[in-house]
């Protein structure tokens, strides 16, 4: 009797997580699920006409759209991730050695700075640094008699747009990982490195077989938020493109499949739209669930939890 | 190889820009092939002697040589030492076997020559079976000879040991101390080592240095450092249990305690504080020095007397050693990098005080039956007592 109580009690807790994940979480990715396997659907009607198993897969398989979407994530999550992985360590394993606290603090507070900046200003930012005819890297190419390469302006190719692209997403990744890493860092113990400089170790051998091997859980728990986050990529491109997904005149040449779902959404009055953007969704569900997977797997064998 | 340390001195600049000398002018030499002693209470600067020796920290003055060469300027990892840790620091994600090998990486060694050299320095100290373990898979006191043997494996001029013991359950600690005597022996390696704990450093040095406060108190041979201390500090620091303390003074080429007569002594009339060792009392028939018996402990062959006597001086600042242990595992560096924080209040302990401060003891044969309240009387024995200046804590030597 007094546990019926508590149990009514303890759902009354609950309810309001339960309502706002039911309503914009769970309800959601089930809906998913069903919306993929429905044909037609009818905006003005709110229904669908028929069922089906694998048109919509098929039909979004099928679309020079989607492999474009795909490559361009793809591409996105395995240049940045390892780029920024790799550069924000360096950062933070010179930025651990900074020897005056004070200057540390300050290059500290300096490389956090973009983390809490807005995405959409910096990619606007980005784009400016990239302009053709007033951006600095431009500028700085003609330095070396580099004559004005067109990054990101009008009729801009893929592969120029998709160049500018890859470093703002790097950058844009390293502040986070500086952080983690950092912290990381500060937490081994001092006197490994003594141990290690006693036994004459080179400061490249203590970075390789002492300072990564301690710091193998956070670049594991980095690695594998920044490939799912990769792979969702969507605020990058508006940040620097715009709704256009891509340079004036070559619009949707930088599309992701997160992209894609929300143009297909744009397009819910179109016949089949909705089922399309669900299919698209469930295959990059899919996908980031084989690759932390596979990241699990060799987590097991590499990463050292102390 | 002999390591000399010449006016070797560290001053650590603190923030609030008083300085702390924690080493002060040290002149030692340390002779080749011995197993030495750096002994002294927390804070006296051994660790930081250590890690000068060892190049981790820079000395502020003076130099160091490992026989003729000077190796002040030199970085450690070109001075060919092995160091072993208070907490060992070994690599948490390697086995055994990669630790040991770790050293003979970084000097490129063949990798065959180099499993042999480990497997056999692993067998030297008893470990030669646990290679593909991790270290958290292992006790403590193999973790020890896991440390001991890779600081070995790259067969170093000289070998260090940072608190070697410390880390250690008391059982083990008897073992491993016998250990690192027998690796030292089969090595012919010089060995400095670094405790706080005297008893220690009296069980497997061949020869001691005490320090305090940065200062050498005295050098020399374990049994000969207890038995002829220089000052009242190392008669004081050496010894379990403790040498008693008396207010003294020296009249007519006698020695006072209170009323009673201790002995002859020729040296000018003067105040003097006494050390009497625990051992150096005998139940006697003519003595002037009567005392009432409090409590007995009898263990084994010996009792203890426990007596209380208005001329006992306060008992100041002495750790037990025992209680020592357990407080003193953070990093030795950090340690001694704020050398007067709050050791010095750690020091009174309370096992100290828990009886009357104004008490002493007398190790006797458990044949005499001595009960508490019983009325004894003591002579001493000349050799098991030493008299110092009150002011100095300098030895006072009787008049030849």
């Amino acid at each position: 009797m007094l546990e019926d109580r508590h149990n009514i009690k303890s759902w009354f807790y609950l309810a309001p997580a339960l309502v706002l994940l039911g309503t914009f979480i769970f309800y959601p990715i089930f809906n998913a699920f069903f919306l993929v396997f429905l044909e037609d659907y009818n905006y003005l009607r709110g229904t669908f006409e028929g069922f089906t198993l694998t048109q919509n897969f098929r039909y979004v398989l099928t679309d020079p759209n989607f492999h474009l979407a795909m490559g361009n994530t793809m591409l996105i999550a395995f240049v940045s991730v390892p780029l920024s992985v790799v550069i924000a360590l360096l950062i933070s394993v010179w930025l651990n050695a900074v020897p005056i606290k004070r200057l540390q603090g300050f290059f500290q507070t300096i490389f956090f700075l973009p983390y809490v900046t807005n995405a959409i200003a910096i990619g606007m930012a980005f784009a400016f640094l990239f302009n053709q005819h007033y951006g600095l890297v431009n500028w700085f190419l003609g330095l070396f008699g580099i004559s004005p390469i067109n990054w990101v302006g009008l009729r801009a190719g893929w592969g120029t747009a998709m160049f500018s692209l890859l470093v703002y997403v790097t950058w844009l990744g390293l502040a986070f990982k500086i952080m983690v890493f950092l912290s990381g860092l500060q937490g081994i113990d001092k006197q490994y490195y003594e141990a290690a400089r006693v036994d004459s170790a080179s400061r490249s051998r203590i970075f390789r077989r002492i300072t990564v091997p301690l710091l193998s859980p956070m670049i594991m728990y980095i690695t594998v938020t920044s490939f799912i986050g990769a792979f969702k990529a969507y605020t990058e491109i508006i940040g620097m493109f715009g709704e256009r997904l891509g340079p004036a005149g070559n619009d949707r040449a930088m599309i992701t499949i997160v992209a894609l779902v929300y143009d297909a959404l744009d397009r819910s009055g179109t016949t089949g739209a909705l089922s399309e953007a669900a299919a698209a969704a469930l295959i990059l569900f899919g996908v980031t669930l084989i690759f932390t997977f596979i990241n699990m797997q060799v987590s097991k064998k590499r990463v050292h939890y102390g | 190889m002999e390591i000399t340390l010449q006016n070797l001195t560290k001053v650590f600049q603190s923030k609030k820009e008083d300085e702390v000398v924690a080493v002060d002018n040290l002149d030692i030499v340390i002779p080749s092939g011995k197993l030495y002693g750096l002994l002294g209470p927390s804070g006296c600067g051994k660790s930081t002697t250590l890690f000068m020796i060892c190049g981790l920290l820079k000395p502020t003055e003076g130099r160091i040589f490992f026989g003729n060469e000077d190796v002040t300027p030199v970085p450690p990892e070109e001075r060919g030492i092995g160091l072993v840790f208070q907490n060992y620091a070994l690599y948490p994600h390697m086995t055994v076997k990669q630790n040991i090998m770790f050293p003979l990486e970084n000097i490129k060694m063949d990798k065959k020559e180099g499993l042999k050299k480990a497997q056999d320095i692993a067998d030297l100290v008893g470990i030669g079976h646990l290679m593909n373990r991790k270290p958290a898979q292992l006790s403590g006191g193999q973790q020890q000879r896991v440390a001991i043997a890779r600081a070995l494996v790259k067969s170093p001029r000289v070998l260090l040991l940072d608190e070697p013991l410390s880390n250690l359950d008391a059982r083990l600690r008897l073992q491993t101390r016998e250990e690192i005597k027998r690796i030292q022996r089969e090595t012919g390696i010089t060995t400095i080592f670094v405790t706080h704990d005297q008893e220690e450093a009296m069980s497997i040095s061949d020869e001691i240095v005490v320090l305090d406060e940065g200062v050498t108190q005295q050098v020399g041979r374990p049994q000969e450092v207890y038995n002829k201390p220089n000052n009242l500090f190392v008669a004081k620091f050496l010894g379990t249990p403790p040498i008693n303390i008396f207010d003294g003074r020296i009249e007519d080429g006698r020695l006072i305690i209170g009323d009673a007569n201790i002995g002859k002594f020729e040296a000018p009339d003067q105040e003097v504080t006494i050390g009497i060792r625990p051992e150096g009392f005998k139940i006697a028939e003519r003595s002037s020095f009567q005392v009432d018996v409090e409590f007995v402990e009898t263990i084994g062959r010996d009792t203890t007397l426990i007596i209380e006597h208005p001329n006992v001086e306060t008992p100041e600042s002495f750790e037990d050693p025992e209680d020592d242990e357990d407080k003193v595992d953070t990093s030795a560096i950090a340690d001694e990098f704020a050398p007067d924080t709050d050791d010095k209040d750690m020091d009174f302990t309370p096992k100290q005080s828990i009886r009357s401060a104004k008490t002493f003891r007398a190790i006797v044969d458990a044949d005499y039956g001595v009960e508490p309240g019983d009325t004894v009387k003591f002579s001493v024995k000349p050799h098991k007592m030493h008299v110092f200046n009150k002011e100095t804590g300098e030895l006072v030597k009787p008049d030849a």
